[in-house]
């Protein structure tokens, strides 16, 4: 068994899972959001939307889901392309740079994102 | 003539590999792969390859025909050559050892990872372990296999990890034992293949099944596995 320490969850099932049930959350979320849009909104019906606790919840549950399938995805990538057999140890520190650059990000806009949700 | 574009490199004389270009007269017919690259050596004796049964039953001579894996013996000219050119290189991703011979060490490895034997701890009986004919029917489009390593070397994710991904070939081991009713180390065998790359490196690009010359399918068997193992651990 390859041991992995920065993946999601450590096993590959999870990860695998992770990815599946944020996936169709995302989904659910840009289709309702879409669906919205598609019916016309203006400031009044949007800001009435968003002052709703369930679609503050749904929202932050949507954006935590993209963290999560963001990391799982560009785990995979890294972990694809930046390599120590392929680049030597070169690899290794690109890596963890990106990864750190990766939940940086991530964090960032997950407290970004509550401060605006439940911010006005 | 058949215009033959060769991949050649001999690690003892060459700095880097090379293409050579090489006219072969084929009488017209549609002959084999193989049969083109043993006219070749007819012409020039230094050119390497494997080869044994020149009947697709020993997986030895995979080789990549104009961008497609396969195996020379029975891949007809009229099933790769195009504008009457024919590239041949060696299987993509593993080390050259010499011209079309590669280094297969990293894919036996992974085979050897997924214990590819029966495990069953109970007493062996007098003269055989049975099985009934539908259980059996269960190993089919399994155990079929014969190595060649078309599937692996065709895998962007081995590509990557040979080291860490088992690939293809491997898995598709992994889940005849995993699917044999003799076998009763089902457990111990799934939470082997539970970590992020041996299994989950496989995105379902299906490469594999595509040159698979013996028409298997790896990629259901890795979603049979990842089912195993979903169902064991919800
Ligand atoms: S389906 Fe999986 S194993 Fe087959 S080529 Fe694609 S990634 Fe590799
Ligand atoms: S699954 Fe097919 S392509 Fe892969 S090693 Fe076996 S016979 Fe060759
Ligand atoms: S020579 Fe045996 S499979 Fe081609």
């Amino acid at each position: 068994m390859v041991t992995a320490v920065t993946s999601m969850g450590r096993s590959g099932l999870y990860d695998w899972l992770m990815q599946r049930v944020t996936a169709v959350i995302l989904l659910a979320y840009f289709l309702l959001v879409g669906w919205v849009l598609i019916g016309g909104v203006d400031y009044a019906s949007w800001k009435a939307l968003y002052s709703q606790t369930w679609m503050r919840v749904f929202s932050l549950l949507a954006l935590l889901s993209l963290g999560i399938h963001a990391w799982v995805g560009l785990w995979a990538v890294f972990t694809d392309y930046l390599t120590e057999r392929l680049m030597g140890t070169t690899g290794n520190v690109l890596r963890l740079l990106a990864q750190v650059v990766c939940a940086i990000v991530m964090f960032t806009y997950v407290v970004w994102g509550i401060q605006i949700l439940w911010g006005f | 003539m058949l215009q033959v574009s060769i991949y050649r490199y001999n690690p003892e004389t060459d700095a880097e590999p090379y293409m050579q270009e090489v006219q072969v007269d084929t009488g017209g017919k549609d002959i084999m792969v193989l049969d083109v690259l043993e006219l070749i050596k007819a012409q020039d004796t230094t050119v390497a390859y494997r080869r044994s049964c020149r009947e697709g039953v020993c997986g030895s001579d995979g080789v990549n025909m104009n961008g497609k894996n396969g195996l020379a013996c029975i891949t007809p000219l009229s099933e790769t050559v195009r504008n009457n050119k024919l590239v041949l290189r060696p299987l993509p991703g593993l080390p050259v050892v010499r011209d079309l011979v590669v280094d297969m060490g990293m894919f036996y490895a992974q085979y050897e990872k997924v214990q590819p034997y029966l495990l069953n701890d109970s007493p062996a009986p007098a003269i055989e372990r049975l099985q009934s004919p539908e259980d059996r029917e269960k190993l089919d489009g399994l155990y079929e296999c014969i190595l060649c390593a078309c599937c692996s070397t065709s895998c962007p994710s081995f590509w990557w990890n040979p080291d860490r991904f088992i690939g293809p070939a491997g898995l598709l081991q992994a889940y005849r034992f995993l699917a044999d009713t003799r076998d009763t180390a089902t457990e111990e065998r799934l939470s082997r293949l539970d970590d992020p790359f041996s299994v989950f490196r496989c995105h379902g690009i299906q490469n594999c099944v595509n040159v698979c010359p013996k028409g298997l399918n790896p990629t259901r068997a890795i979603g049979h596995i990842r089912n195993m193992l979903l169902s064991r651990a919800t």
